[in-house]
């Protein structure tokens, strides 16, 4: 079984069905790409396998084990391998920089002050912020700030990585210094799954790209299968799109 | 005011002054016991209040009925519960007590709703942000949530403190010794209306005004700027 297993999973807001028997598998040191239309389900996907949105059918299996999403141990376990990046960034406004990387460490899992701060600022020295540790947010740019997001995931030493279209907020001239960092992961065979549009970047690092469309997976592949040679008419248009827009 | 200044070597008596500066202590301490218990209790209920997920069900219900209740009655109304509340269960208390536990369920409700607001005010997706890296829902309130919140909270908080001084006058109708009451006694003394209530006048604006300097510092040190 592959360390990731999607099988059948769905999920609503409220009564509307978002995502509807989706299935896939990650294995590790991959990196799996989600594309599709906006509103296709790709940040939902990411939120349900999070436990920000309980799931309503199918399973999660992580590591050989099945998630229960509503056991808080088990839920608490799942996000102890796992971290996701967000589109807004979503840091905490509150905090310095390097305090948003050491809080999770630091107090969720208690780990001594000294050593999580040398991880700290090692992964913010990685992330090029090495002079920006006691800044606020508010003072960074979002290419910054993201970079710091990419940090604080990485801190709490996941196994899996989840990315949600993390350049996409930002400036086209800020997009290539976040897409170098998960380049660098990539190599360093961080196992992830990444939203994104940046057709290039994708054909670059990722190993499968998965197609979604009104919350389902309508087509998976390498990314020269998917966008080449896509099967679907869906997949057809929607990557025609895509290459047109860039 | 001939007539005041004739009334005036009368009034200035040690024996009124005492029984002014007892009057004073009391419409602070109701103040004051008022606000810090409203402060902590209202404090609670919010955080409460806003817990998501069946477990918190039943205190969520709690802390809603509490807040929404309080905050909607009349001062005089609540301060009429707490005392007929009391003798029905038979607890002795001072009518001082019963007053200011009155004015404790008024602040409480008033405060929990301000703290509530300052909770929601603060983005969605910094609840997203902790929930994912296993914050627990406390600990999220207390190191992500109300760091931010404070200066949602704050102004409002100071602004109702300070209105609240005003409705401590209200345990003046349970026969509490504070400011209003003073007022009264003097004047069923003799002295005249002006005099007496001028005196518990002053001596309301003199509270308020050193309440408000300190509220305006508090808020200067979480760094909300002073009035523009
Ligand atoms: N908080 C929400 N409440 C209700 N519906 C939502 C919410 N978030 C997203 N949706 C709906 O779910 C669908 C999938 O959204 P989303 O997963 O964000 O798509 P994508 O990330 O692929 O653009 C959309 O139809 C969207 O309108
Ligand atoms: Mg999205």
């Amino acid at each position: 079984m592959a360390f990731l297993q999607i099988a059948d999973l769905s999920a609503t807001y409220g009564r509307s069905p978002v995502l509807s028997g989706v299935s896939l598998a990650v294995e590790k040191g991959e990196v799996l790409s989600l594309i599709g239309p906006s509103g296709s389900g790709k940040s939902t996907l990411l939120r349900v396998l999070i436990g920000l949105l309980p799931p309503q059918a199918g399973s999660v299996t992580l590591a050989g084990q099945r998630v229960d999403y509503a056991v808080p141990a088990a839920l608490r376990a799942l996000r102890g391998r796992c971290a996701i990046v967000f589109q807004q960034y979503n840091l905490f406004q509150n905090m310095t920089v390097l305090n948003n990387v050491m809080v999770a460490p630091l107090k969720i899992k208690r780990r001594p002050r000294p050593e999580v701060e040398e991880e700290a600022r090692a992964l913010l020295g990685k992330v090029g912020l090495s002079a920006k540790l006691h800044a606020h947010p508010s003072e960074l740019s979002g290419g910054q700030q993201q970079r710091v997001a990419i940090a604080r995931a990485l801190a709490v030493k996941p196994e899996l990585l989840l990315l949600d279209e993390v350049t996409s907020a930002l400036d086209p001239e800020l997009v290539q210094e976040v897409l170098d960092i998960i380049r660098l992961l990539a190599q360093e065979h961080m196992t992830m799954i990444a939203v994104s549009h940046e057709m290039g970047f994708v054909r670059e690092i990722a190993t499968k790209v998965a197609l979604m469309s009104e919350g389902t997976v309508v087509e998976i592949g390498t990314p020269a299968e998917i966008f080449d040679a896509p099967r679907s008419e869906r997949a057809r248009a929607f990557i025609s799109k895509i290459i047109r827009a860039h | 005011m001939a007539g005041i200044w004739q009334e005036l070597p009368r009034f200035l008596t040690w024996y009124n002054g005492i029984f002014l500066l007892n009057a004073l202590l009391n419409t602070l301490l109701l103040s004051i016991i008022g606000c810090l218990a409203g402060g902590t209790i209202g404090l609670s209920l919010a955080i409460i209040r806003c817990a998501r997920g069946r477990a918190m069900a039943v205190p969520r219900a709690f802390a809603w009925a509490f807040t929404e209740f309080f905050r909607r009655l009349p001062p005089l109304v609540v301060l009429m519960l707490a005392f007929f509340g009391a003798s029905v269960a038979r607890v002795d208390l001072t009518l001082f007590q019963v007053a200011l536990i009155g004015l404790c369920l008024i602040a409480t409700a008033s405060l929990a709703e301000i703290v509530r607001g300052g909770i929601v005010s603060v983005h969605p997706n910094q609840w997203d942000s902790a929930a994912a890296l296993n914050f627990g829902y406390l600990r999220c309130v207390l190191t992500v949530i109300l760091p931010q919140a404070w200066r949602v909270i704050i102004p409002p908080a100071i602004s109702f403190m300070l209105l609240f001084i005003k409705d401590t006058a209200f345990a003046s109708q349970l026969g509490t010794l504070e400011l209003t009451y003073a007022g009264k006694v003097l004047t069923t003394k003799g002295f005249s209306a002006a005099l007496s209530y001028g005196t518990v006048l002053l001596l309301y604006f003199a509270l308020s005004y050193a309440l408000a300097g300190l509220g305006r510092r508090l808020e200067t040190s979480i760094g909300i700027p002073a009035d523009r």
